[in-house]
């Protein structure tokens, strides 16, 4: 239980961030860095209690069909990362409350963003399920984008971060494919249950497979060469996340990945040759870039990259020795590392500078970060009794005792170490230490330095302090924190319970000599530091060869090519994508009715009537009047007469609801249509000859299709039982005779609301298109004001509203409903608007339409919550008993006759937005438009497009 | 009666095909017109069409006696009208917006709007 409440108590701090920092800027950084610290207390209560026999578990189903579940454990190996993880973390969380400037935005979008980062790595480290793992694994790279593109108005550092997420992406999902191909090899995602099969797993032959894609999932994350590049980009992050980033977290993700599968895979040739080859590669490239290195945060950076590659050879090496070295290593190095990056953030703070060459003699100004740095390089060189000086001891003695290729790990290792020595002395000490280039005015700073440097405030020093001082405690009381930390994660690593000692003093061994050896050479490097940054020139050299130029050549291709394929596809040509759409649509219907064989169907005539020919005949004639009209006002009349003919072919064939709302809706688009038109250019001939023919043939191809589609469709005997069962149900069930009617507000209620939630959003649409200025349509200005148009709109328009409510409620049982009741009232208020213009209709209406809408939305939804406030499904349709009332008879109220008012609203509500935004527009047509003769305008259009 | 209303869908269908198709912006808000209308019918003459009674149930009866219209495509087209009606003058509304904002009713002068 205590994984997932974690997870959900960092989900609500990430929530809680932006009230926080708005109400109490001073005091949200401790508030919120309290959570962290309260995990840590927790987690911290389960040392000792978890062993290699017991773990801490939590199960939970999640998609049991895809093998995805809930699940986590807590081993050894995650408490020992979730330790670090919240224990920087909260750490991190005060310093950057001193760091970050006070603007509530900037702190909003950290702590929000550090939170969601600490959900991903808690997570990470505690899933037990495949699925959950990669899920978490992915959530690390998209809040590690944002908080690298933390200053997101560079352009360098959105690059940067971008840099970073696409390699770590593509190795995600790599990282994906592996684990189904390992999940589906082992049978079982669950990470222990896999472990538990051992190295079985490696012998099968998608296991290496699996191993490969798993391989490039954890380098990438842990930036491994050939994928290291994005790291050192990567401190474009404020100091206080390439802290967290660096140390504890982000790229500790793919160590711990290695760390959990090494029981699996140890004994498999290619991880052996690639973590020792990539890892010891890594080690030298991090660590002989950063030599030339100026920047502090980027010295830092090489180094932890150089750390990482000793990692993952250490892992590789793999055995019980090389294990707990690269344990032993990864606490010292978490501790220091993020040390030096909060100090280093403290003198970019305290003096404006982060360039090395003209730092020096700062130990007096800022004493407490001095100390502080101090021991942390102190610890990163090696020095006892320092948490890193058992690393380094261990890692000489793994590669002494290793069997093969042991004096190239030696030599490797002992190159490493003696670079990373004079690295940390060259982030920790020489600030401080060193002289200063010149003295200005007695006080021992160099002039270069853009500011008098200050000390840093409180916030900023407890971190770097603290971890300092736990990497002293750890050094000094090395048997204990082994016994409670590196002991559970090394069995949680090995998959082998076992008790192991750590001894310090080995006699006059190789170890020591190799010791004293790292400690001259790196001392020595330190000393000659002025020479290495002269030859700044080398480090970039190394640059100019690195992987990174692959990337960036398959990143620029990319682009390049999507561009070009976006301009062939996306050629801004609607004419083509009609064309390919209808062509595409058009074709596989085609296939399809030619593929099912000829229509078992024989063209009845006799039952024809000269009345059936005479409608079809005009509605054909109709059609073509409307296509090929030379004026709108002639394609209007054909489109009318099309409308209303369609409505008499709905009436005559047992639709009258159909043919009521097809009549309704027909005089209202017209009447629109008539008003649009006011602002449209007349028609124009503008196609060439030959996209003409070619448009004809393609129109009468289509045209065909359906033709048969429609043959074949009615030929074809479908199977009533839908149909058959719905007017059985309808007065049974449903208490409706009108079974259309029934169909819509109970039956398929569902589908009913999400269409009157389209005309609300078709409404809204317009509104947005044809916005409402102050002008507003007045027949005078429009139309001819006429006194008898605008009587009778008076007159007509509550009548309108009273056969509108005389057909929504009669529409339960007669032609009529919702629909049909909501058009007519709105027809009212459009032949309102139409004679008194649309401020008077606004003012009858009383509310506006999209409160209209809304309101009947609200209404729709209502009625539908009753069923589950008795218990019974959503949408279920609820009647009172019936009752008796003078003139109306029996009367019967229920849920659907509600949800029908609703639609009524909507409809109401959409048909007068409509026609309001239309009216107003045209207004605006007539009245905005500039003086000049709007013939000419369109003549001159007209040549220019020949 | 299908053969009839079949054709008319066919006709229908290819010259909303050919309105659409053309560079004027107010034909291919009438190709969308007609576009309704062919596939309301389609969807009606699913059903079967027969000159038959309303599927409404009669007067103190509890089902309906003897042939009737089928109800199921009739409540499919009834928000189907209602609904191409709001696609209809939203088309409208966004060629009468996108007429005013590129100054030109002709679709293909609208491909350099974006550059």
């Amino acid at each position: 239980m205590l994984i997932p409440l974690s997870i959900l108590l960092s989900l609500f701090s990430a929530a809680l961030a932006s009230p926080l920092v708005k109400r109490c800027s001073n005091w949200a950084p401790y508030i919120l860095a309290a959570v962290p610290a309260g995990l840590f207390l927790a987690y911290a209560f389960l040392v000792g209690d978890i062993s290699f026999a017991n773990t801490l578990q939590y199960q939970q189903p999640w998609v049991p069909g895809l093998n995805v579940a809930f699940d986590f454990q807590v081993d050894g190996l995650s408490l020992l990362f979730l330790l670090m993880i919240t224990g920087i973390g909260a750490f991190i969380l005060i310093y950057a409350g001193g760091y970050l400037s006070k603007d509530v935005k900037t702190r909003t979008r950290f702590y929000t963003y550090m939170f969601l980062f600490m959900v991903g790595m808690i997570g990470l480290v505690s899933a037990d399920n495949l699925v959950l793992l990669f899920i978490f694994w992915e959530l690390t790279s998209i809040s590690s984008y944002l908080l690298i593109g933390f200053d997101n108005e560079n352009k360098e550092s959105r690059k940067k971060a971008l840099q970073a997420l696409l390699v770590t992406g593509t190795g995600g999902v790599a990282l994906l494919a592996g684990f189904i191909l390992l999940g589906n090899t082992a049978g079982s995602y669950r990470l222990s249950e896999i472990i538990a099969q051992g190295e079985a797993l490696a012998t099968h032959p998608l296991g290496t497979a699996a191993l490969i894609l798993i391989l490039l999932g954890a380098f990438t994350k842990s930036a491994q060469f050939p994928f290291h590049f994005w790291l050192p980009n990567a401190m474009a992050a404020p100091t206080p996340v390439s802290a967290y980033l660096h140390s504890a977290t982000m790229v500790k993700a793919g160590i711990f990945l290695l760390f959990k599968l090494s029981p699996v895979f140890a004994s498999h040739p290619i991880w052996t040759a690639s973590l020792i080859g990539c890892g010891a590669i890594t080690l030298l490239l991090g660590t002989i870039s950063g030599i030339f290195q100026r920047d502090l945060k980027r010295i830092l950076a090489f180094t932890t990259m150089a750390v990482l590659g000793l990692l993952t050879m250490l892992i590789g090496i793999g055995g019980e020795l090389a294990l707990k070295s690269a344990l032993l290593f990864m606490l010292g190095h978490a501790l220091y590392k993020a040390t030096l990056f909060m100090t280093a953030g403290n003198i970019d703070h305290g003096t404006g500078t982060r360039d090395a060459r003209i730092l020096g003699g700062l130990r007096t100004l800022m004493p407490y970060t001095a100390v502080a740095a101090g021991l942390a390089a102190l610890s990163k060189g090696g020095f006892p009794p320092l948490a890193g000086f058992l690393g380094k001891e261990y890692v000489y003695k793994t590669s002494s005792t290793i069997d093969v290729a042991a004096p190239y790990i030696t030599v490797i290792a002992l190159i490493g170490n003696a670079l990373l020595l004079a690295l940390a002395f060259k982030a920790g000490i020489h600030p401080y230490w060193s002289k200063a280039v010149s003295t200005v005015e007695g006080k021992s700073y160099s002039k270069f330095l853009p500011h008098k440097p200050h000390e840093a405030n409180a916030a900023m020093l407890a971190g770097p302090l603290i971890l300092a001082i736990g990497g002293l405690v750890f050094g000094l009381l090395p048997q204990s924190v082994t016994a409670s930390l590196i002991q559970p994660a090394l069995s949680a690593a090995t998959n082998t319970s076992t008790e192991i000692t750590l001894s310090l003093w080995h006699g006059f061994s190789l170890p020591l000599i190799l010791s004293i050896t790292t400690l001259i050479a790196g001392i020595t490097i330190y000393w000659c530091r002025e020479t290495f940054w002269k030859r700044e020139a080398f480090a970039q050299e190394i640059a100019q060869r690195d992987t990174e130029n692959i990337y960036e050549f398959i990143f620029t291709q990319f682009v390049r090519k999507s561009k070009e394929v976006t301009r062939t596809i996306q050629n801004g040509s609607l004419r083509s994508y009609l064309w390919t759409i209808i062509l595409a649509a058009g074709a596989l219907v085609g296939f399809k009715i030619i593929s099912l064989g000829a229509i078992p169907y024989s063209i009845n005539l006799e039952s024809l009537h000269l009345f059936h020919y005479v409608l079809i005949v005009g509605l054909v004639i109709a059609v073509g009047f409307a296509a090929f009209a030379s004026s709108l006002l002639k394609a209007l009349a054909g489109l009318g007469l099309l409308g209303y003919g369609v409505a008499i072919i709905f009436a005559t064939n047992g639709a009258p609801d159909l043919a009521i709302t097809q009549i309704i809706v027909e005089t209202l688009a017209v009447g629109l249509l008539l008003f649009a038109a006011l602002r449209l250019p007349a028609f124009r001939k503008l196609s060439s000859n030959r996209n003409r023919i070619l448009d004809t043939i393609l129109a009468s191809s289509c045209g065909l299709v359906a033709f048969y589609m429609a043959l074949k469709a009615s030929a074809i005997e479908l199977s009533p039982t839908i149909s058959n069962q719905f007017v059985e149900w309808s007065y049974v069930l449903a208490k409706g005779k009108n079974v259309v009617n029934v169909t819509l507000v109970d039956f398929r209620a569902l589908d009913t609301f999400g269409e009157i939630a389209v005309i609300g959003i078709a409404a809204i649409g317009v509104c947005i298109c044809l916005p409402v200025t102050n002008l507003r349509y007045l027949p005078s200005a429009g139309l001819s004001k006429s006194i008898i148009f605008s009587t009778g709109a008076r007159i007509l328009l509550p009548l309108c509203i009273a056969l509108s409510v005389i057909s929504l409620y009669r529409g339960h049982n007669e032609p009529g409903g919702g629909f049909i009741g909501g058009l007519i009232c709105a027809a009212g208020f459009t032949l309102y608007a139409f004679a008194r213009g649309t401020v008077e209709a606004l003012r009858r209406l009383r509310f506006t339409p999209i409160q209209w809408i809304a309101g009947g939305l609200l209404i729709a939804l209502a009625s539908a919550c009753f069923g589950p406030i008795v218990g019974k499904p959503f949408m279920t349709g609820l009647w009172l008993p019936g009752f008796e009332l003078p003139i109306l008879g029996t009367v019967h109220l229920g849920t659907p006759l509600l949800f029908d008012v609703g639609v009524y609203a909507v409809v109401v509500g959409f048909a007068a937005q409509v026609t309001f935004s239309f009216l107003d527009s045209s207004i605006n047509a007539t009245s905005s438009a500039p003086k000049q003769d709007p013939c000419s305008k369109l003549t001159q259009t007209a040549t220019a497009c020949k | 009666m299908e053969f009839l209303v079949s054709l008319l869908i066919g006709i229908l269908v290819a010259a909303s095909v050919y309105c659409i198709l053309r560079r004027s912006i107010i034909k291919f808000v009438i190709g969308i017109a007609f576009l309704s209308q062919a596939v309301n019918l389609l969807v009606f003459t699913t059903g079967g069409i027969s000159q038959a009674a309303p599927p409404i149930i009669q007067a103190d009866q509890t089902t309906i006696i003897g042939e009737h219209a089928d109800p199921l495509p009739q409540a499919l087209v009834l928000t189907a009208i209602v609904i191409g009606f709001g696609l209809l003058v939203f088309t409208l509304a966004l060629a009468q917006r996108a007429t005013q904002a590129a100054g030109t009713d002709d679709l293909e002068a609208f491909r350099n709007t974006e550059q």
